[in-house]
């Protein structure tokens, strides 16, 4: 129920009543996701989708911080 | 996929293994509170390769799990309405209620219907005027927002055949639930991490301080729970208790403020009864009075359904992490994910679908 998948903003359109709608790649799949709680999603960012609504912009930073811990173990090792 | 498979990577899971036999010294028992996280990791048999000190416990965190089943018999006597078109996300389908599941409602001719997300169900109903529209609106603080934001949006294109029948729960109140039981023997908790991507954790660290429990907020993925493992044994054998961040990716201590107002401007706070659990203070949601006409339970007239749960099924202690699937009698016998008696069994995130899953040869073989 709480699945959210990232996938990356292809383009986005203002639409009716204030609904901001973007296609979204999953892979090699394109679905329509909304954008309203995550107003300041770019086209070419990562957004995690749940329930047709983006929820968060995936920090790519952030997104590394896993590898540099095993980095770090690596070369606290050596 | 990106920010997926990278996840997933089986050296970079063993190294973070091996750092986790090298910081535990004592036996460690934790609870991962969402039903995804369960999967995953009895879905890679991460469960089976950590060191035999550290017991992962099973917790409350699947959504359609906890749905009391009053509002499973309140959603099948709307769904055979024949002015209805009932709408609702596909896990739900399958719960079995008091008599039967929404599954048999539509095999016996009601308008049942599946959407991926809460704006279709909107569009259902600016579609098809003539008729009633129900959304069934469950879901924990991953899913409010965007069950808000379909009413909000029907209320604005001025829609009255929109309606919400609402299970909505909230976490914190139930981590707390746990911790305070006078049997408790979680000694730490993994959050859940899109829980925490709508809400922040700020409201995790009373519940650490008090209870003195680590709480790390933990992503879905294997390396993700992996290391938030490690964050929360490693602050276990330290003697700490703080909640720290894995899932930084996608959480912010601040959680995210639009879906916060979404929420705050459609629902409100209340006690809230979990299937298998009971009534907990404080923690579901309801509609404000200002969106009372969208109540689906309110304008149908059916508050006051009551009913009782099949005796046999031991959901509840499986939620709440005090007997793992296996221990119950009806496990892959009278209950199986084609004949649940619990919604544990039907849910893509019940610990019963889980072990049934990953674990039944194992399990049989015992």
């Amino acid at each position: 129920m709480c699945l959210g998948i990232p996938g990356e903003v292809l383009s986005i359109e203002e639409g009716a009543q204030g609904l901001r709608q973007a296609r979204v790649r999953f892979g090699s799949v394109i679905r329509e996701a909304n954008l309203n709680l995550v107003p300041e999603a770019q086209v070419g960012e990562y957004v995690i989708v749940h329930a047709g609504f983006a929820i968060s912009v995936i920090d790519a930073e952030e997104a590394e911080s896993v590898f540099r811990l095993l980095q770090e173990m690596e070369e606290a090792a050596l | 996929m990106k920010y997926l498979d990278e996840y997933r990577d089986a050296p970079a899971a063993e190294r973070l293994l091996r750092r986790i036999g090298a910081v535990v010294t004592r036996p460690w028992v934790i609870m991962e509170v969402c039903g995804s996280q369960t999967h995953t990791l009895l879905r890679y048999g991460i469960d089976q390769m950590l060191p035999e000190k550290i017991t992962l416990v099973h917790g409350p965190g699947c959504p359609v799990c906890v749905t009391p089943v009053e509002a499973i018999d309140q959603a099948v006597a709307l769904a055979g309405r024949p002015d209805v078109i009932f709408v609702s996300y596909g896990d739900m389908l399958r719960v079995p209620g008091s008599e039967k599941d929404l599954l048999s409602v539509k095999a016996e001719g009601g308008d049942v219907r599946m959407v991926y997300s809460p704006l279709d169900a909107v569009k259902l109903a600016r579609q098809n005027p003539q008729r009633k529209v129900v959304f069934f609106a469950i879901g924990f603080e991953t899913t409010a927002p965007a069950n808000a934001m379909a009413v909000w949006l029907a209320r604005r294109q001025g829609l009255d055949n929109f309606f919400v029948l609402t299970s909505q729960v909230l976490v914190p109140p139930a981590v707390e639930l746990i911790a305070a039981s006078p049997d408790n023997q979680v000694q730490g908790f993994l959050a859940p991490g899109h829980v925490c991507t709508v809400t922040g954790y700020c409201e995790y660290e009373p519940i650490a301080r008090q209870w003195r429990v680590p709480i790390v907020v933990t992503g879905f993925e294997p390396l993700d729970l992996l290391q938030g493992i490690l964050m929360l044994v490693s602050q276990l054998e330290e003697g700490r208790h703080e909640v720290e961040n894995q899932y930084t990716r996608s959480v912010r201590r601040e959680g995210n403020r639009q879906a916060q107002a979404i929420m705050a401007e459609v629902f409100e706070v209340m006690d809230h009864k979990w299937r298998g659990i009971g009534l907990i203070p404080r923690s579901g949601l309801r509609l404000r009075e200002a969106y009372a006409r969208f109540d689906a339970a309110r304008v149908f007239g059916l508050q006051d359904m009551t009913c009782q749960e099949a005796a046999v099924c031991i959901s509840g202690l499986v939620l709440q992490g005090v007997r793992k699937p296996p221990e119950c009698p009806a496990f892959g016998t009278d209950c199986t994910p084609e004949r649940p008696l619990g919604a544990p069994m039907v849910s893509a995130e019940g610990a019963c679908a889980a072990y049934y899953a990953y674990r039944r040869q194992e399990t049989v073989r015992r």
